[in-house]
């Protein structure tokens, strides 16, 4: 049986990968949640889905580093991780944020701080047991920083050098590193936005693909795949054509 | 954001509220609300222009299934395609599901939609037990046949006004696979087209039947089918089609139409016989080309849909048909069936004993409403009525003639929601 812990679950791309997973075959999952009552709908969910699931939930402080600790601790105790995904995240309002310069420091602490803190709790658990994937959700908004959204795209930034780091660590074990990097997604997280002529991609196509990359270990994921091509090409662009863009 | 329904008539503002939860909290968004699926209605019933619209997609989870008696409770935004997907293998179907699979349970119910197999089985909610459903001023309520029975038979099929419907308990039936046995067989006259419908109805689940609507005698192609524990190799996964943009105009117009009618008459007739189809193959084909919609072009299109009582059937089918001949107007998407004898249950129910023609009409603004108003006293004259989920035109007369129990109903509205369609033919 498959072990796959989520944090941040009650997210909706977090929903759907545990879909595709369920789908997949019997699987073992551990959701984590900031209110584990949020957590109900989602279980008898993955159920129906698929009887033959089993799933445990807990709640933790996401800002409490010795609590996120002691929680990896327990859960490693029980026996090997596959996967570890951790999903949370908040999309600040870029214009609100330069505004009111506390949330710029929330959107750090939840978005880079926290998932960071989770990696690290689990990783020396995976180390020792030579197996496993730690895959953080990122976003491409953290390739390269942008006057629309540097606040959300700097702390997605971190993330994605702290699992560059963590993939150096684990080179010559069989644990992996994955940042994955969705582009705009129909979620609840962008839907106050007005993203009105964006295609934003459905969530469910963006879960098959994560759920496609960890299983084959891809080191970076994005979803949907077209976002590598156009990071390539923005990450490129002569500093003097970027600043005229309004991006 | 600018929302449109299937037919693409309207493209209007609306303030879009997705939720995520069953227990929505409905008290600080602006009044009028109206619940949206997946906006698979052709007209107006659910627009709500200018104001809110609650989206219901991710109210897409499961809540209990039992295997044993094939008992489903889920949220309203699961769609009926998922279901089919995870319980045909499981050996359970939907009962009851109209010609697309990709809509809501939510909106199947607040449609009361039907199918090909409505003489066998009736309408959707037909095989409903259970609704919650949450009010704007906040209450949650649950309602069936014998509790809350009034609201129950006022939201089924009641357009979404009653409430917004958060969840769902559906008797499944049971199957015994993937695999339909059907039969394809051309007819050259509606007295073909009845006695085939007649003889057919007690042998064959589903029936239904394409109309050439240029054809004065009315000839067309009737297919049937039942289930079937036969099994062909796995389907091959069909790849979907896509119509990528919206063209500025109609690509089904005077031109086009009659000789498509023609082409499509002879390559189904060459179908005749036969075959074992995937249910999805003969159950949904449209839904085989995704944004079928957008082939009408930028104005948009109308679907029509009636139903009139058996009495004289054959001559007020023949006289619809010739007036659609007369104002050179159609598609080639026109459907003829016959409803069961079953009575649909919601107070505002579409189906009655009788047959049903549904067409759909590229958009050609006054021409094409002229023509549906003189369809509709041939309809109204009858007996007959036009199904709302469809409607983006109708008048309140022809509403208060089709649906008698319009009063009735209004008792159970929700104060705070409203639809385009609704101000239109209730007036609030």
């Amino acid at each position: 049986m498959k072990k796959i812990v989520i944090i941040g679950a009650t997210s909706s791309i977090a929903e759907h990968c545990a879909r595709a997973w369920n789908r997949q075959t019997d699987v073992h999952f551990i959701l984590v949640a900031r209110n584990i009552k949020r957590l109900e709908s989602i279980v008898r969910d993955l159920k129906v889905r698929n009887p033959r699931v089993k799933v445990d939930c807990c709640s933790v402080d996401f800002m409490d580093a010795s609590a996120i600790q002691n929680l990896a601790d327990d859960i490693a105790k029980e026996g090997i991780i596959n996967v570890l995904l951790v999903a949370h995240g908040a999309l600040p309002d870029q214009n609100e944020a330069v505004k009111k310069i506390w949330l710029i420091r929330e959107s750090i602490e939840i978005n880079a701080i926290s998932p960071v803190l989770f990696a690290e709790a689990f990783a020396s658990h995976m180390i020792s047991a030579n197996s496993g994937s730690i895959a953080i959700i990122g976003s491409v908004a953290g390739d390269l920083g942008r006057k629309s959204n540097y606040v959300y795209g700097s702390a997605k930034s971190l993330v994605e050098h702290y699992i560059q780091g963590l993939r150096h660590r684990f080179a010559g074990t069989d644990v992996d590193a994955i940042i994955i990097k969705p582009g705009p997604t129909n979620t609840p997280m962008t839907a106050h936005l007005n993203l009105e002529g964006q295609s934003l991609a459905s969530v469910k196509s963006v879960a098959e693909i994560v759920v496609q990359g960890i299983d084959q270990k891809q080191s970076s994921i994005y979803a949907p795949r077209k976002w590598a091509f156009i990071m390539f090409i923005i990450r490129y662009l002569p500093n003097w054509l970027f600043n005229k863009l309004d991006i | 954001m600018k929302v449109s329904s299937w037919g693409n008539i309207e493209n209007e503002d609306h303030n879009c509220v997705f939720i995520n939860s069953t227990r929505p909290d409905l008290s600080k968004l602006d009044r009028p609300i109206l619940a949206y699926g997946m906006g698979r209605s052709y007209g107006d019933v659910c627009l709500n222009p200018s104001s809110t619209l609650i989206r219901t997609e991710s109210l897409d989870r499961y809540i209990d299934f039992d295997i044993e008696s094939g008992v489903l409770t889920c949220e309203s935004g699961v769609l009926l395609r998922d279901i089919q997907k995870l319980m045909i293998p499981q050996g359970w179907i939907l009962p009851v599901s109209p010609g697309s699979q990709i809509v809501t349970v939510g909106g199947a119910i607040a449609n009361d939609v039907h199918g090909k197999n409505h003489h066998v089985h009736g309408t959707f909610c037909d095989h409903i037990t259970n609704l919650v459903i949450v009010r704007t001023e906040g209450d949650v309520l649950s309602c069936n046949r014998t509790e809350n029975s009034g609201l129950f038979y006022a939201t089924i099929g009641g357009l979404g006004l009653t409430g917004v419907i958060v969840e769902a308990t559906l008797q499944l039936k049971k199957v015994a696979g993937p695999w339909l046995e059907t039969e394809t067989i051309p007819y050259y006259s509606l007295d073909d087209f009845f006695q085939l419908a007649d003889m057919s109805e007690s042998e064959w689940e589903y029936t239904v039947s394409w109309i050439d609507c240029f054809s004065p005698e009315g000839r067309g192609v009737f297919s049937r089918s039942n289930h079937t524990s036969k099994v062909k190799n796995e389907p091959n996964q069909k790849n979907t089609l896509v119509m990528p943009f919206t063209p500025p105009m109609s690509l089904v117009n005077k031109l086009t139409l009659k000789p498509f009618n023609k082409l499509y008459f002879f390559l189904n007739s060459l179908k005749k016989g036969k075959r074992l189809m995937f249910y999805e193959d003969f159950l949904y084909p449209l839904d085989h080309i995704q944004n079928w919609n957008r082939m009408y072009g930028i104005k948009g299109f109308y679907q029509y849909q009636i139903v009139v009582p058996h009495k004289n059937r054959k001559e007020t089918i023949s006289k619809i048909l010739s007036e659609i001949t007369r104002s050179k107007q159609g598609s080639f998407l026109a459907v003829l069936k016959t409803f069961g004898n079953k009575k649909a249950s919601g107070l505002l129910s579409f189906p009655i004993p009788g047959v049903t023609l549904a067409l759909d009409f590229p958009n050609l603004g006054v021409t094409t409403l002229e023509l549906f108003n003189r369809l509709d006293d041939i309809v109204g004259s009858v007996g007959g009525r036009v199904y709302a989920a469809k409607d983006c035109r109708m008048s309140k007369e022809m509403f208060r003639i089709g649906y008698p129990l319009i009063d009735e109903f209004e008792s159970f509205r929700d104060p705070g929601i409203s639809s385009a369609l609704s101000r239109r033919l209730l007036g609030s």
